[in-house]
């Protein structure tokens, strides 16, 4: 870890000018410190910005705000959050630990970066740590890796749970920066893609602060999070689907899905949910908008295996929602 | 005084059990608990030694080549900066257990990615962590294209075969038979502390705080890369967190701390972080096995065939001895086996928790399961048709041999349905529900052993040697064999470990810690039972020896009254023997699995497993049991999560950290159910002890692996079973 | 403010590179806290920080002036020991030990978050008051790795003092 200065950062704005000129926040710390550890992240300052009025859950209308300094437990235990949004629920609870949940933050899941090995790795090559010195994975070994958005310069993937969970529910990023000036980011659109920019993770630019997350009106209909892992706790997702499905008279009348571990971002296509929505539920049904979800997946080797178990996590989650059996 | 037993016959006295105290065997807690629960066990790293500077290992960024240059200036200035260490004496690599010399010196060359090239000192490990990142150093790195890193594409030599009748023709000749070829992927060793040492230097004596599991070993091992006589060098590793064969023997981190302090005449402590520790200390080689079986029309086994390709990197003699149990587990008059060493520059490969067996047992499981199919014979059946009544090359008998009995035993407790076998029978919800057994073996293994134990004047005693304790039980089991020899209740025994300054033990290693230093406390007892019988006027069989006191005939003393004011001190000293090569002695038992296979995902859980060993006496039926589950949560690992990543390109470890990594965690393991099976071995040990802490391991990840396929129908030749290779083998939905 | 560890005060480090784990194994001395990985991939370096689990490794000792941490030392000691270090020991929930500290730790805050309610992946009920099955002590164990293989064991000592014993 380099040496590095510490402030506290006491209002938003100070925090926000602060990262204008180039220092890092840190809040729960559970992904920073791991990283600064390794000199993958070597920030000159570190502004602490846990004590900032963000770590309330607030009605919004018929919604939720979750402030960037929620914490994971906290979110996933929240009797609203339980009942209303239990995919939120359901995804924290599948990341990580307790002990990590009860440190990492909302705004610093969103912002978790991959677990590329080679990204963890100074020693290896990686565009998205190093631009320019190449991508050690490709060649390499790819278990982890993206099937979906990826480009000849980064194959990683976004490892978190929550997001998922908070695309499929359409959540809102509130953000803010130095001058006072926010804005509102769809988390369908927060994450990037790596494209030829595999360094950028997300939209945020210098100096700008998440302030909360906005959970939309609830939708009612069954909220299901599955995670598929190499051990039955503490692993990062080979794959995973977020879902909220609702039936109609024997019809999908409501389908929400975003999917972890493929790519660069928490993927969601609406076009899968429109393959379902009005049909009579059905294997064949289920396996048509599996077909939409990988219509452009490339694999790499090692993690040719996503492709396929994404469409069965895709089915068996589907036929969870809506009862059809096998 | 020092009194030696060599082990040249069996030992039939059987004199633990004449004994009358009565706590030999018992289920007591260890001694050592109290110590561990409430965080006052000092661990390496942790002693508080005024004055400490931290150093930090530098490690090679590159596969093979030479260092060129190591420029110190390039980090002189940066805060706390004492030195760069970069001397010859440094080592490229841990020695390989029971080596007692130093390994490959020289760290210069390198050999492998992420060897240990230099030692960064600084006065704070916050300022040496970050130098030793910034140090420049320049190499001379060897073409990838000259470098072999593939074990399937290396040249390989042959290490040991055994060749019986033919092979070839009674496979032709078998009315049942298989010819399977099966992969492992390489293990870590994992053990929860990292590696870690602190030196301290008076100007003739090096004192070493490290964690090791065989300071016995370990001492002339440092005294060698040093260049010191073993008078000068002093280790101790009084407790030790988790070994599994990474600490068998000195590493880079405590011999880079000893130069380091003799360098700079100040203690310096040096921990290896986790990644490291992963990169530079060893691996279990993966393997590539070829089992070929084949039995008569009753299923008896006439063709035995296990051949396995290992790897390890250049220069290293260890071999992983996967055909180790193959030897003398089942018969078959037609027996060929053979090891092939491929060099690959990967770390080096050495001894990861049973070596040999822990990764030759699972697939030879595994195929006995497919033979069982092939003859529709019950899996337990074949098996118990197939117990030889000798060994099957040698000719030799059997010391002792639990092995029916645990299978007979285990099959009864866990309710093994010994019917028609089918996959894919048992479904709930999306998943299905299969069981699968095998046997487990490990060969018994002694070494020389000392240990001092005295009977104080206060009546109570102190054991001392410098065996250890790395969560074994051993502070557990010598207590109870020396306060069952001399009458005393156990918190009258003190047991002293892990110090050099003790008489030399037998190191903790092998599953043999037990037998061995037990035996060496035995003796030394048997040697005090003798001089009291003397100062009581009788024989030392006559003696009977309980609760503090000493009785004999018609007379009975306190014992404190007999010792009076002279204490008595004896070494017992214990010798293996040619007992050894007139009977083959191991360690039997029998695995039954349930496991849970997920139909859409091909996630597969352990719902189940119950393991039945015999392992000659049972010193303590609590920490005998810990060894067994201990074991068996290692199965549950190498079945279905353990997998060392390599790099194709530059053959680095790629998943070097216990996030990706995956070891069993609590959710992955079921209640563990066990069956110790009463046994006394009198050629193992004169304690009819055999070793247990690699038995569990020995073979249940192939009864996990014929659950798997019993469950959802993929038969998997490979391990372990993640997910996706679970898929991709189950067959398509009807 | 300084930082309280069990109920002591303490200067802040100088060096805010430090970890709350080294902060306590070397710089006070409370060495019952174990550092495995480092990274927060095992556990045993779990302490209370205001009576919630943490990995002490990730984060940084001057983030917590102010704050309430208890190490395995605070929790009891050889002559006072809690309930779950007694059931440790008698159920021989450890081998090696080095991940014990951490485990009872863990196992001490998680008794409490069960009794406030809050879920874990191993509910079926998101809404229902969870029970303290083997599978959920499982789940929520998981964050604490035990090499040795003592999981089966550290599951009967922890169900034992939740009065469920298995």
């Amino acid at each position: 870890m380099k040496p590095f200065d510490y402030q506290r950062a006491e209002r938003i704005e100070h925090a926000s000018q602060l990262m204008s000129d180039g220092a890092t926040a840190i809040a729960g710390g559970t992904n920073l410190l791991d990283l600064m550890k390794l000199q993958v992240e070597t920030p000159n300052t570190l502004v602490d910005v846990n004590k900032l009025p963000m770590e309330k859950i607030e009605a919004a209308g018929n919604g939720l705000h979750i402030g960037a300094l929620v914490t994971n437990t906290a979110a996933a235990v929240h009797p609203r959050i339980k009942a209303d949004y239990a995919v939120l629920s359901r995804a924290i609870l599948a990341g990580a630990t307790q002990q990590l949940r009860n440190k990492a933050t909302t705004a610093g899941n969103l912002c978790q970066r991959t677990r590329c090995y080679y990204f963890t790795n100074t020693d290896q090559p990686c565009n998205k740590r190093e631009p320019g010195t190449g991508c050690g994975a490709i060649k390499g070994i790819a278990r982890l890796h993206a099937v979906l958005g990826t480009s000849d310069q980064c194959i990683a993937t976004y490892p978190g749970d929550m997001a998922v969970a908070m695309c499929a529910l359409d959540a809102v990023v509130h953000i803010t920066n130095a001058n006072g000036a926010s804005r509102r980011v769809p988390v369908r659109e927060f994450h990037r893609l790596p494209g030829n920019r595999p360094e950028k993770d997300n939209v945020l630019e210098p100096g700008e602060i998440i302030t909360s997350v906005e959970l939309p009106a609830p939708v009612k209909g069954t909220h299901i999070y599955r995670k598929v892992r190499e051990r039955s706790s503490y692993a990062f997702a080979m794959c995973s689907v977020a879902a909220i499905v609702r039936m109609e008279d024997g019809r999908i009348d409501h389908a929400s899905l975003a999917f972890g571990g493929l790519a660069h971002k928490p993927w969601h296509d609406p076009a899968i949910e429109e393959t379902l929505v009005g049909q009579t539920p059905s294997l064949s049904l289920f396996d048509r908008a599996a077909d939409v979800l990988l219509e452009t997946a490339q694999s790499y080797g090692e993690n040719d295996f996503k492709i396929p178990l994404a469409r069965r996590t895709l089915a068996a989650v589907l036929c969870e929602a809506t009862g059809v059996h096998t | 005084m020092s009194h030696v037993l060599t082990m040249d016959k069996p030992d039939e006295r059987n004199s633990l059990d004449a004994m009358k105290q009565g706590v030999i065997g018992q289920p007591m807690d260890r001694p050592d608990g109290i110590a561990k629960v409430t965080g006052t066990a000092t661990y390496t790293a942790e002693y508080a030694i005024k004055g400490c500077a931290e150093g930090v290992l530098v490690t090679a960024p590159f596969t093979r080549g030479r260092v060129t240059r190591i420029d110190a200036d390039s980090i002189r200035d940066m805060p706390g900066v004492i030195r760069v260490i970069d001397d010859e004496r440094l080592i490229t690599r841990a020695a390989q257990g029971d080596a007692g010399e130093a390994p490959d010196q020289g760290p210069l060359d390198v050999h492998y990615f992420g060897q240990p090239i230099a030692l960064v000192v600084a006065e704070t490990f916050e300022q040496a962590r970050d130098a030793a990142k910034a140090l420049t150093i320049e190499f001379a790195a060897d073409d990838l294209s000259d470098v072999p890193l593939d074990p399937s594409a290396a040249d390989t030599e042959r290490v040991e075969t055994t060749r019986q009748g033919d092979l070839e023709q009674a496979m032709k000749e078998a009315i049942h038979s298989v010819d399977v070829t099966y992969t492992t992927e390489g293990h870590a060793s994992a053990a929860m502390e990292p590696h870690a040492a602190i030196a301290e230097w008076d100007g003739q004596q090096v004192t070493v705080y490290a964690s090791l599991q065989m300071p016995n070993f370990n001492i002339s091992e440092l005294a060698d890369c040093l260049g010191l006589e073993e008078d000068n060098v002093r280790l101790l590793s009084h407790y030790v967190g988790g070994g599994f064969g990474s600490k068998l023997v000195i590493s880079p981190e405590a011999v880079a701390a000893a130069i380091a302090e003799m360098t700079l005449n100040r203690p310096v402590r040096v921990v290896m972080s986790r990644q490291q520790v992963f990169q530079a200390i060893m691996r279990r080689t993966e393997t590539r096995q070829r089992l070929r079986l084949g039995t008569n029309a009753e299923g008896t086994l006439t063709a035995f065939g296990h051949e396995a390709r290992i790897s390890n990197l250049p220069g290293e003699d260890f071999t992983e001895s996967v055909v180790q149990a193959s030897q003398f587990l089942y018969g078959g008059e037609n027996r060929f086996l053979q090891l092939e060493l491929a060099r690959i520059h990967r770390m080096a490969a050495g001894s990861v928790r049973a070596p040999g067996e822990a990764v030759g047992m699972p697939v030879l499981e595994a195929a006995m399961d497919e033979l069982a199919e092939q003859a529709g014979v019950d899996p337990v059946a074949l098996r118990l048709r197939n117990i030889p009544d000798k060994h099957p090359v040698k000719g030799i008998p059997y010391s002792s041999r639990k092995l029916a009995e645990c299978l007979e035993q285990g099959a009864q407790r866990f309710g093994w349905d010994s019917g028609p076998r089918k996959p894919r029978q048992r479904r709930e919800g999306e998943w299905w529900i299969g069981t699968g057994m095998a046997s487990a073996a490990r060969i018994h293994s002694v070494e020389e052993a000392q240990a001092r134990v005295t009977l104080r004047v206060d009546g109570t005693a102190l054991v001392e040697t410098d065996m250890t304790d790395i969560g074994t039980g051993t502070y557990a089991i010598l207590t109870q064999i020396a306060s069952e020899m001399l009458g005393l209740d156990p918190s009258s025994v003190k047991v002293s470990l892990g110090d050099t300054n003790h008489p030399r033990g037998s190191g903790s290693g092998g599953s043999r810690g037990a037998a061995s230093t037990g035996s060496a406390v035995f003796i030394a007892c048997e040697e005090i039972r003798r001089e009291l019988a003397k100062r009581m006027g009788t024989t030392e069989d006559a003696l009977q020896l309980s609760d503090g006191s000493c009785a004999a005939g018609g007379s009975k003393k306190s014992l404190q009254a007999v010792i009076g004011n002279q204490e008595i001190s004896h070494i017992g000293h214990f010798k293996p023997g040619e007992v050894m090569d007139k009977y083959l002695a191991a360690s039997f038992g029998a695995f039954f699995a349930e496991v849970a296979v997920n139909e859409w995902t091909g996630e597969a859980r352990v719902r189940r497993l119950l393991g039945a060993f015999g392992f000659g006496r049972v010193l303590n039926a609590k920490t005998a049991r810990s060894q067994c589950i201990g074991g068996m949560t290692w199965c549950i690992g190498a079945a279905l999560t353990e997998s060392l990543l390599f790099d194709p390109v530059d053959g680095h470890l790629v998943n070097c950290d216990l996030a990706e990594y995956h070891v069993p965690v609590h959710r992955d393991v079921p209640h563990l159910e066990t069956i110790l099976i009463e046994e006394r071995d009198p050629v193992a040990s004169p304690i009819q002890a055999k070793g247990v802490g690699e038995l569990g391991i020995a073979g249940g990840a192939g009864a996990i692996a014929n659950a798997v396929y019993n469950a959802c129908g993929a038969r998997l030749r490979t391990f372990p079973m993640t997910p996706d290779k679970i898929l991709s083998a189950m067959p398509k939905q009807a | 403010m300084p930082i309280r560890v069990n109920d002591e005060d303490h200067e802040l480090p100088t060096d805010p590179r430090t970890s709350l784990l080294d902060f306590l194994r070397r710089d006070i001395g409370l060495t019952g806290t174990k550092k495995g990985c480092d990274h927060g991939q095992c556990g045993a370096c779990t302490v209370l920080i205001n009576d919630t689990r943490i990995n002490s490794c990730l984060t940084l000792a001057v983030m917590h002036d102010g704050d309430e941490i208890t190490t395995i030392e605070g929790l009891g000691t050889p002559d006072t020991m809690c309930a779950l270090q007694q059931a440790f020991a008698k159920h021989d929930g450890y081998q090696c030990g080095y991940c014990t500290p951490g485990q009872i730790c863990s196992a001490t805050a998680m008794l409490q978050e069960i009794a406030a309610g809050w879920p874990s992946d191993a509910t079926d009920d998101l809404l229902a008051t969870p029970t303290l099955s083997d599978e959920e002590i499982r789940e929520r164990m998981s964050g604490n790795l035990c090499r040795c293989g003592a999981y089966s064991n550290i599951v009967a000592a922890i169900a034992d003092v939740a009065g469920n014993a298995s």
